[in-house]
């Protein structure tokens, strides 16, 4: 492959007269190439940025003040999660507050699927409420949640002053600063 | 008993071979890397098991810092309408930018991470100034003086005609305030769509997701 065949005429006798001239070979030693090659490619690879940004989407419901214009929600098929400091999570089923359990990014997965089991389909609705003191690594990990569990109904709603204080009641309580 | 004879070999190897390999995997990569745009702020996105891939045509980009500090820009890919944006939030809050504070916007990559007040003195600072510039970000979690209504109602008006792109691209620790006061931003404008710019994660094995990729044999989400 990286030599030529440089003789020519091969297996002839020259005569005696003739001055055998030096065969060169063209042989090149390869090894520093392939080096160099692999060297770039090093540098390639590290340099390259494997995963490109995807984007999430996210539908926004309109504000309205009307009522007649308002999702109504039936309160047993409800589920609300609240996203408190310190990566916690706190959640309710259906409309009282006060019924307000603690868990975290790990078990609320297991919540989710066990209540949309239960509950009829055309009636299930989760409720995300974030705190103000969540961060947005949490809103983003929750909302994701929604697409890994294929749960087509749910908002995000802000978190009303009574809920806010619970949450922060069972913070104290579980001693989450 | 004659000797067994034993052909010396050369070690020489033909490297020949494995030049071509090492050669045709460079130029791969060398076609195939992008190299990571030089950001003036570092951003650390959280994962979401989402899709999709980022088009950066006809972009706007609300980028959130760790300590929450808001910041606008547009695509570099549209100058037409950087320039409406500008000319529009100067028209609507009577800033009385000049024409050179017009062209420092439009300039490419840059951002804007000011109030509407200090945008005139922001656009006057050439660019190493502004590498040691810190920015205060544009204040969105004052409902009353929220900023970015202004920015996203010029942006509104720029591609009002084409598709806008709406992105949020927010770091981890951002705090969820400042998500909400960009949100109500876009909602004031009523925007109702836009997407989040995140890194791409597996679904989880077991999840409704995750069987539902499984079937269709893609890898199509959110």
């Amino acid at each position: 492959m990286a030599e030529m065949d440089t003789s020519s005429g091969g297996g002839h006798k020259k005569g005696p007269g003739v001055k055998k001239s030096k065969k060169l070979s063209t042989r090149v030693d390869l090894t520093p190439m392939v080096d160099l090659g692999f060297l770039l490619i090093t540098f390639f690879i590290f340099t390259t940025t494997m995963s490109q940004p995807t984007a999430m989407r996210l539908f926004l419901p309109k504000d309205t003040e009307k009522p007649e214009e308002q999702n109504k929600i039936k309160a047993s098929g409800a589920l609300t999660i609240m996203l408190g400091k310190g990566n916690q999570v706190y959640f309710y089923e259906g409309d009282d507050p006060t019924k307000i359990q603690a868990s975290n990014f790990k078990d609320i997965r297991g919540i989710i699927i066990n209540k949309k089991k239960s509950t009829d389909p055309k009636d299930f609705v989760v409720v995300i409420k974030p705190t103000q003191d969540a961060t947005y690594l949490n809103t983003v990990d929750i909302l994701d949640e929604m697409t890994i569990n294929d749960i087509s109904r749910y908002a995000m709603v802000d978190i009303t002053a009574d809920e806010y204080k619970l949450v922060q009641l069972t913070e104290q309580a579980n001693g989450i600063k | 008993m004659p000797k067994v004879k034993v052909p010396r070999k050369s070690t020489n190897i033909d490297m020949t071979a494995m030049c071509d390999v090492a050669f045709l995997l460079l130029s791969f990569f060398i076609l195939t890397t992008s190299f990571k745009p030089d950001e003036a702020l570092s951003v650390v996105t959280p994962k979401s098991v989402s899709t999709k891939a980022v088009d950066a045509k006809n972009a706007v980009t609300i980028t959130m810092d760790a300590e929450g500090k808001v910041y606008f820009s547009v695509s570099d890919e549209n100058p037409g309408e950087k320039e409406t944006i500008i000319s529009t939030v100067d028209q609507l809050r009577s800033l009385g930018l000049t024409e050179e504070e017009k062209k420092a916007f439009i300039r490419k990559g840059s951002f804007v991470g000011v109030p509407l007040s200090n945008l005139k003195s922001y656009l006057q600072l050439n660019a190493d100034q502004i590498k040691n510039f810190k920015a205060p970000g544009i204040p969105v979690t004052d409902t009353l003086n929220n900023d970015l209504v202004i920015w996203m109602r010029a942006a509104n008006t720029a591609f009002a005609g084409a598709k806008m792109q709406l992105f949020v691209k927010g770091d981890n620790n951002a705090k969820y305030p400042s998500f909400k006061g960009v949100i109500d931003a876009f909602k004031k404008n009523e925007i109702f769509k836009f997407s989040m710019i995140t890194d791409p994660e597996n679904a989880p094995p077991g999840t409704e997701l995750f069987k539902k990729q499984e079937a269709t044999g893609s890898k199509k989400a959110g």
